[in-house]
């Protein structure tokens, strides 16, 4: 009997009983036996070294059990290989934790307290005294645009004729910025380690992948992965956060190495501005043209993005102009500027989110250049197939997510003139933008069990940083071996289990559902030959006949060669509807609908969740994300929730999240395509667009704060009148 | 410099460790003089060890959490939250950046919600709390629990036991009459993952069914 619960809506979260009641543990929330405290003590300069750091009045206060820094820290055996040909520069890579005098960033971590209680560890960080000597530093990426280098294998493409863009009757060119935006998932970063033996290490970690965690440790340490074992069965949200091993959990593992104790580490919320990663702060500029008629005649987009001094972080803001639009013409180039700041990381929808905000602003410009509507534009120049490879798509449906979006909007009611619509004393303007991003199959093992009280247990390395994986997987299972969910535990989030990438990319549905796809179908077969039959199985029934307490397989499962034949995309289209206050500036997002071409979708409820949240995700992307650093000492000045603004309940409308819900045919048996990018990826413009059309004023630089709409009033008064 | 006074910065002006503990011991002294017997005084006056500063330094506190009364000696600077998952184990109070701008570690103190991550261990002495691991009777499932995961009204989960103790509290004080005023006393408890929409919903759901929270 099928689980009634698996219809239309979709399953209720299977972990959602354990959230809703405070059972859930997270990385933080284990205590080993004899766990200590660990704090970190950040440098206060930006850039330069330090003479020496006073840690005695630490080492006396209560409790303190050990200060670590590179003074004493004992040597990391992954750090002291690559760097040995004398002459030589550093070879570029990840920061390295304690590894010697050296400043890069302000707030890079100098030491760690290690104390017997929290507070007592957090007050002698306190008295942790450093003294550097100081050196000039840069962390402006707007004055430094001159030392940009090309990026790596994302720096330049041409397809057809360069700037031919130049050559259109019509035609527009302007330059469009992001600021740096951080992740700041709502569970701190935080990890307990604790050695159980010399070589042998257990952590409790924040993780999108506790196997890729399970390699960093081992690739740090120099000691067999097999020995090492990484749990996160719970985790806070991440969005690209949690992705490698970060500083801080090299700090928590030796710290434990040191103490020989458990150590925990919890990063403080300022620490998560500068020690996790952030969205990379990126100036763009687009040339684009077009005939009269509306037909691309060529694109030109350039990018610079900000990286550390130590590490080249590369994503691809330009490829959006490459493959969204049919454009016989695209050249693109892409430049990263080192600065002294921390390293940039993947942000969810990463570069192709900032690449979209241009991209879709500059359709927007040269839709309003045209006088053509901006869907209108977008269907004249819809890509029958991959602009970039030529191959088929393997599945697309984006002209009915036009379409769909654009009822469910109400975009008939847009006006096409800008700043000509009020409503209680508001303008009101519409908007919409698309997005795309690749939709990946990678390899992953899935363990399956069937055990003799017709329970079946799912086994796989999977994590789940919140959109509902073991949700969709039980789903998938229920749906093969047609038994109740209620019936299926899903197991994940322990390194100990058999493979599954990181949670990233968008992939897991379409990586791991494969797995838990193909071991649940080749389970069943099992069953059907020990029965002799081909009909659904009583497994039970059939486990109790030949006395087997249970019976499993492990499968393995990659795609095929259709990654090859077809160009696999999942798309997505925003619609916004926006009141612009024309005193004040304050832009309220009144109504969002969002389209999404996934192929089909698993799991109905959790993807709708994932749709909206990622909605809100851009719509605080457009509206008020900013990290601001004093460039006078290289230090960001807003780390904490009452400076960096995210948004709040207040902020956010009922946003409609709509599935053409048709599946993908190639990219693997369940026709599923990724969503997490593109929930988001689209949105910024989709809303500077409708805050175009409200206003007529054009903002380029994000977020659209108040300060940049100020003046509307009279503009809109001659507009509007 | 013109000043004959040197600008003093805020990091000269921290407690060295030794002068904090001097100061902590003559205070608790006094409080421990009112609370406990003589014999531990003497102690106290004629050994000025760590360990003992360490007991010395710690408060009484009679707290009732969930229905259960503790009696606990903490430092005055232990935060109820910290209190809350360091000592008592009870995790799903939720730490998410130490200064009352997230909400995850909302927390009911004699019926009202509060940040616990700004409310001082010391602070509830003869108080009573309720967290989330308190709010189900048994395997009964609270109405806003319930309504969360009918509504989907979380991804990670992280936010959602704050949410959830918000969310009840909200309707208590009489502030769920409207979408429009449920998002309003809703947004002091932050979602990353942006399940806003779902958790006005089951809000409103709770809130129509009039149930009482």
């Amino acid at each position: 009997m099928k689980d009634s619960a698996i219809n239309k809506e979709g399953l209720s979260r299977i972990d959602g009983r354990l959230k809703v009641t405070g059972a859930a543990r997270y990385s933080a929330e284990y205590t080993p036996a004899g766990m200590v405290y660990g704090v970190l003590v950040g440098s206060t300069i930006t850039k330069g070294s330090i003479r020496s750091i006073d840690t005695k009045a630490a080492e006396k206060a209560p409790g303190v059990l050990a200060v670590i820094s590179h003074f004493n820290c004992p040597k990391i055996p992954g750090y002291q290989i690559a760097s040995t040909e004398a002459g030589k520069p550093e070879p570029k890579g990840t920061y390295k934790l304690f590894y010697n005098n050296k400043i890069l960033f302000n707030g890079q971590p100098i030491a760690v307290v290690v104390a017997d209680t929290f507070e007592r560890a957090l007050f002698a960080a306190t008295l942790v005294k450093a003294q550097y000597t100081s050196q000039a530093y840069q962390t402006s990426l707007k004055n430094n645009t001159a030392s940009a280098f090309a990026a790596g294998e994302n720096g330049e493409s041409k397809r057809g004729t360069v700037a031919a863009w130049k050559t259109a009757p019509v035609k527009l060119e302007q330059e469009y910025v992001i600021p740096s935006e951080v992740h700041n998932p709502m569970e701190l970063h935080s990890i307990i380690a604790h050695w159980d033996a010399e070589d042998k290490l257990t952590v409790w970690d924040k993780t999108q992948g506790v196997k890729d965690t399970q390699d960093g440790i081992a690739n740090i340490f120099k000691i067999p992965k097999e020995n090492i074992q990484v749990n996160s069965k719970f985790v806070g949200g991440a969005f690209g956060s949690a992705l490698q091993v970060w500083p801080h959990e090299v700090a928590a593992i030796i710290a434990a190495r040191v103490v020989k104790r458990p150590v925990k580490l919890m990063l403080g919320r300022a620490d998560m501005f500068t020690s996790v990663g952030y969205r990379p702060h990126t100036w763009q500029k687009i040339g684009i043209g077009a005939t009269e008629d509306g037909k691309l005649v060529g694109i030109s987009h350039e990018a610079i993005g900000q990286t550390s001094t130590y590490e080249d972080f590369n994503e691809e803001p330009v490829s959006v102009s490459r493959s969204t639009y049919a454009c016989p013409n695209v050249n693109t180039n892409y430049k990263l500027t080192a600065l002294d700041i921390g390293s940039p990381t993947w942000m969810r929808g990463p570069g192709e989110a900032t690449g979209a905000f241009a991209l879709e602003s500059a359709l927007d410009e040269l839709s309003y250049a045209l006088n053509i509507d901006p869907i209108e534009l977008r269907l004249k120049n819809y890509a029958e197939t991959d602009p970039e490879s030529g191959k088929p798509f393997s599945s697309k449906y984006l002209n009915e997510a036009y379409k769909m979006g654009a009822d469910h909007i109400g975009w008939t009611d847009r006006s096409p003139k800008p700043a000509s619509v009020t409503k209680d004393g508001w303008l009101i303007g519409y908007g919409m933008g698309g997005g795309m991003f690749g939709a990946y199959r990678d390899q992953a093992t899935c363990r399956a069990v069937m055990i003799a009280d017709g329970t079946l247990l799912l086994q796989t390395a999977v994590s789940d940083i919140g959109p509902g994986t073991g949700t969709a997987m039980v789903s998938i299972a229920a749906e093969i071996m047609d038994i109740p969910a209620g019936k299926i535990r899903f197991e994940m989030g322990d390194s100990s289990l058999p493979y599954a990438p990181s949670q990233g990319g968008s992939s897991i549905t379409a990586t791991v559902g494969s797995a838990v796809n193909d071991a649940c179908k080749e389970l069943k077969e099992k069953f059907s030959q020990l029965a002799g039959n081909t009909e659904t199985p009583d497994y039970t029934k059939i486990l109790k006949d030949h006395n087997l307490s249970k019976l499993e397989v492990t499968t393995a499962s990659k795609g095929g060669d259709n990654m090859n034949k077809y160009a696999m995309y999942s798309w997505s289209v925003h619609f916004v509807k926006v009141c612009v206050h024309p005193t004040t500036g304050v832009v309220k997002v009144d109504k969002v609908v969002c389209v999404a071409d996934s192929g089909h979708i698993v799991s109905p409820k959790t993807a709708r969740s994932q749709i909206v949240g990622g909605a809100i995700g851009g719509i605080g992307m457009a509206l008020m994300e900013e990290v601001i650093i004093d460039h006078r000492y290289g230090k960001l000045v807003n780390n904490n929730f009452a400076d960096y603004h995210i948004p709040v309940n207040a902020d956010i409308p009922q946003i409609e999240a709509l599935f053409i819900n048709k599946p993908d045919p190639y990219i693997n048996p369940m026709g599923a395509k990724g969503m997490g990018e593109i929930a988001l990826i689209g949105m910024a413009g989709a809303v500077a667009n409708a805050v175009y059309n409200a206003t007529g004023k054009r903002i380029r630089q994000l977020p659209i704060t108040p300060d940049k709409l100020i003046g509307i009033n009279q503009s809109a008064m001659v507009n509007g009148s | 410099m013109s000043d004959k006074k040197p600008c003093k910065s805020p990091d000269n002006e921290v407690l060295s460790g030794e002068s904090r503990r001097e100061f902590l011991k003559k205070s608790t002294l006094l409080t421990a003089i009112a609370l406990t017997p003589g014999v531990a005084v003497k102690a106290a006056e004629g050994q000025w060890d760590e360990k003992l500063a360490g007991v010395f330094e710690k408060m009484l506190l009679h707290v009732e959490v969930n229905g259960v009364k503790h009696s606990l000696m903490v430092e005055p600077r232990v935060t109820l939250l910290d209190l809350l998952r360091e000592q008592l184990d009870l995790t799903g109070t939720k730490k998410g950046c130490d200064h009352g701008q997230c909400g995850a570690c909302t927390v009911h103190v004699d019926g009202h919600r509060v940040n616990s991550c700004l409310t001082l261990g010391v602070m509830v002495n003869d108080k009573k709390i309720t967290t989330i691991e308190g709010l189900a009777k048994g395997d009964q499932l609270h109405p806003m629990q319930e309504a969360f995961l009918k509504h989907d009204g979380f991804q990670c989960g992280y936010c959602t036991p704050g949410q959830i103790m918000s969310a009840v509290a909200c309707i208590r004080e009489g502030h769920a009459n409207s979408e429009g005023e449920i998002r309003e006393y809703m947004s002091g408890n932050i979602c990353r993952c942006g399940a806003y929409p779902n958790i006005v919903n089951a809000i409103q759901e709770v809130k129509d069914g009039g149930q009482t929270v």
